[in-house]
């Protein structure tokens, strides 16, 4: 009989504790700031919520003799909350790189099938009706606002590393890049001039390898060629190094064709006119899309394996830290069991009690939260560095640490805090008084 | 080892305790055996099967394709056994999703790559039948591909010559990976550059290859071979760059990220978590025993043999939970894998996982179990039978 209680009661504890992860996942801040108040009335204007307030300020004022087993909490949430907002930070840095490097204004238009640039081709016939097609803007002289590009990739040495390769993407860009890629903003020398052999760089491309400042000479597809300016854009193409599309085209052989056609619309809604014409064309196979979805595109595989990695190993290291918290507050009620059944015993309720447990506990792991948090934002917020992209080429990006997701770390950290406070709580408060009174 | 039944006493005397701290160690032993996996899948480089082949590449990029008349020239230079040549394909299996590793093979690349064993019969057929291609075990697993289907592959890159880019194949074998091939190789898909050239909208392709591979004569050639080879294009406009297929793969593996500081600084952290963990743990096992440890010396167990009880108490702690652990990870691994759908392609817990990890734990379980083991050497069994 006993045992089918102990075993029903623990059934209702996991009921409990699926119950309260599943709401706590789902709960806005707004919620979490509520609940915080509410906590805080109750402590405040009842009867029970001051005793709990007195029997927390115990536990609290006794942290300091249990240091050593109190940080182990500490740590082990930092540790936990650290690798997670670290592993979300780099998805989501890599993911709003490429999404913020297209937009709805503009549309990019490849070969039929050919998923990147890098693997398609247009002739020069093709890209011209692509270019003339409705829908697209027209400038001040009545010329279609349009980038006909090629994308090559180059080997060159990563900084600090001179014997090493990486890919590195080249492309070659048309007059009107600058209208159409308007976040593009030179930073050090001067635009290229066409046909001359120069070619500016992305302030990405420049901190991830060696030999690409201002005035320095690089030699690509056997020609040399000199860097004269370093441009500035916030998103993917910080990664490129760019020249004219002749020049580009002569230097890699490759005639009058291009890879990929950029146009600027209309406006966003002239997008489906723009795409119905160039489908229907018998001249043209080619797959029309925004540049917002094209980019956007890229980075889907890549995001979608770092956070499932980060949430995998947050959720195993949860699991560790939990089970640490447990041990820490176990050993923490047993030292007081004598201080908590006398409290008990004087007239103080299970609520205060739980509760007070439970409230150490949280705090213990918000403070773990925080320094993990802390620590990564402080390490890693705008930390760069860059991987093999869809166009077989380096993408430079970086970690971006957002409010968001610090949140999401606290909620991690709070969580494994109730879930490692609930338990040693319960036994402090199930304890009969006589059995804790009569130990040590 | 006589005192084994005194320590594992000691180990349960807190039952509750000693399960809730063996499960943190499970888990990080957990961690440790899915990273290291994860590592090994980025880390092909270390292949031996791999020592006496070099890759020659173009010199600019790797999308630079260099002019097929170079094999006659390679094969002329000493140390050099044959010389075989591929072509990326960029195939896809009916949706994009479906990437597939697929190269456009000269006749003596599987000669060179001896480690894809293909039964002689398939051998044959692929050497008779233009349109033949040879499938990866893993590969051919994955979309239920079987000897004597035909199926289509779409290119990304190369129409057919009536611009059509979806190529049809018949799958005429398929290898498994010899025993140390690298990771990864029986995921790929090889077909006959004749066909490739034949066949291509890009007439160019017929005088053009994507990349070398060179059988060397024997591995200790790798040098000066790779300098004749990178001296014959110099100065040109396709100048070589020739590397052994390790470097080769480990310069790749390195574009992708740097994949084992991520997993050492993710290990790091959790090691460092643990430390602190169990050693908090013996730390209060050991205090709670005080008396015990002053009985024990009372009755004549010497100094050094309660350090010694104590220090191994650490050791089996981690080693009762590490190696729970790595066995659980060597079952959820292989399932990971499976889930991935090719994605991840993760290969199982080696001998060299075991090995790290059994150090790892018994480094850990010392070093957790050093101050409190010190603690109980140094004890003085008046002051500790008096409580003081």
């Amino acid at each position: 009989m006993k045992s089918l209680k102990t075993f029903g009661f623990g059934l209702l504890m996991l009921l409990i504790v699926a119950a309260f992860l599943a709401l706590w996942i789902a709960l806005p801040w707004q919620g979490v700031v509520s609940l915080a108040v509410l906590l805080a009335l109750w402590m405040a204007l009842t009867r029970r919520g001051r005793q709990t307030w007195q029997v927390t300020r115990v536990g609290l004022a006794t942290v300091t003799q249990r240091l050593g087993s109190s940080s182990v909490v500490v740590v082990g949430i930092a540790g936990v909350v650290g690798v997670l907002v670290a592993m979300l930070a780099m998805s989501d840095g890599f993911a709003e790189t490429l999404r913020s490097t297209g937009n709805d204004r503009t549309a990019i238009v490849l070969r039929g099938g050919s998923q990147a640039e890098l693997n398609s081709i247009l002739d020069r016939d093709s890209a011209n009706v692509v270019m003339q097609a409705p829908g697209v803007k027209k400038d001040a002289q009545g010329k279609p606002i349009a980038s006909g590009e090629l994308v090559v990739v180059a080997n060159l040495p990563r900084k600090g590393d001179p014997n090493s390769d990486s890919n590195v993407p080249i492309r070659g860009v048309s007059e009107d890049v600058w209208t159409l890629r308007d976040q593009v903003k030179i930073v050090e020398g001067r635009k290229f001039r066409p046909g001359l052999g120069e070619i500016i760089v992305g302030k990405g491309a420049k901190a991830q390898f060696e030999g690409i400042d201002v005035g320095k000479t690089l030699r690509l597809a056997g020609q040399s060629w000199t860097v004269v300016g370093v441009f500035e854009s916030h998103d993917a193409l910080e990664s490129e190094l760019w020249a004219d599309t002749q020049s580009v085209a002569s230097a890699y052989r490759r005639g009058s064709s291009v890879q990929s056609v950029t146009v600027m619309l209309d406006s966003p809604k002239a997008f489906d006119t723009f795409k119905a014409n160039l489908v229907a064309d018998p001249r043209l196979k080619v797959d029309v899309s925004t540049t917002q979805d094209y980019f956007s595109k890229q980075s889907e595989g890549l995001t979608k394996v770092l956070r499932a990695v980060g949430i995998t190993v947050g959720i195993i290291m949860a699991i560790g830290a939990i089970f640490g918290a447990l041990n820490t507050m176990f050993a923490a009620i047993q030292a007081r069991a004598r201080e908590i059944a006398t409290l008990r015993a004087i007239g103080f309720r299970g609520v205060p009690v739980v509760v007070s447990v439970m409230l150490e506990t949280m705090m213990l792991a918000l403070l773990g939260g925080l320094i993990g948090a802390g620590v990564v934002w402080v390490i890693f917020n705008g930390y760069t560095t860059s991987t093999l992209g869809a166009n077989f080429s380096q993408v430079v990006f970086r970690f971006h640490v957002s409010g968001e997701l610090l949140w999401t770390g606290i909620k991690w950290a709070l969580a494994i805090g109730f879930i490692g406070g609930l338990f040693p709580a319960l036994r402090a408060a199930r304890v009969p008084v006589t059995t804790a009174l009569r130990e040590l | 080892m006589k005192y084994m039944h005194l320590i594992w006493a000691a180990l349960f005397r807190r039952k509750s305790r000693t399960f809730l701290t063996l499960v943190s160690i499970l888990a990080a032993f957990l961690l440790f055996g899915m990273l290291d996996a994860t590592r090994a899948a980025f880390d092909s480089g270390d292949s031996v099967i791999g020592v006496d082949r070099l890759i020659t590449t173009s010199r600019y990029s790797i999308i630079q394709s260099l002019p097929a008349s170079l094999q006659t020239r390679m094969e002329a230079i000493p140390g050099v056994k044959s010389v075989g040549y591929a072509n990326w394909f960029g195939g896809i299996y009916q949706d994009p999703k479906n990437f597939v590793l697929s190269f456009a093979v000269s006749d003596n690349y599987l000669d060179i790559y001896h480690e894809m064993e293909l039964p002689a019969e398939q051998r044959k057929a692929y050497d008779t039948t233009r349109t033949g291609a040879i499938v990866g075990a893993a590969l051919a697993k994955r979309f239920g591909w079987k000897v004597g289907d035909k199926i289509p592959l779409q290119s990304t890159i190369f129409p057919q010559r009536n611009g059509d880019k979806t190529w049809p194949f018949d799958i005429v074998g398929i290898y498994t990976p010899a025993k140390g091939a690298a990771n990864g190789t029986d995921q790929q898909f090889f077909f006959h550059h004749k066909y490739f050239e034949d066949a291509n909208a890009f007439r160019s392709i017929g005088t053009t290859v994507g990349w070398y591979v060179v059988k060397l004569t024997s591995a200790d050639k790798a040098d000066s071979v790779a300098k004749a080879i990178d001296a014959l294009s110099a100065n040109s406009d396709h100048e070589t760059k020739t590397q052994t297929e390790q470097a080769f793969n480990a310069s790749f593996a390195k574009q992708l990220g740097d994949i084992g500081l991520i997993v050492s600084a993710i290990m790091g952290a959790v090691f460092f978590t643990l430390i602190l963990l169990t050693g908090n743990t013996m730390a209060q096992a050991v205090r709670e025993r005080t008396n015990e440890l002053a009985v024990l010396k009372t009755i004549g167990f010497s100094s050094q043999s309660v350090l010694g009880m104590v220090l191994a108490e650490g050791v089996l702690l981690l080693l009762l939970g590490g190696v729970l652990g790595l066995a659980l990870a060597g079952v959820v691994v292989p399932i990971v894998a499976k889930g991935s759908g090719g994605m991840l392609n993760l290969p199982p817990i080696g001998a060299s996982t075991w090995i790290l990890g059994l150090a790892l734990m018994v480094a850990i379980g010392a070093l957790v179990g050093a101050l409190p083991a010190i603690r109980a050497m140094r004890l003085n069994i008046v002051d500790a039978l008096a409580g003081r």
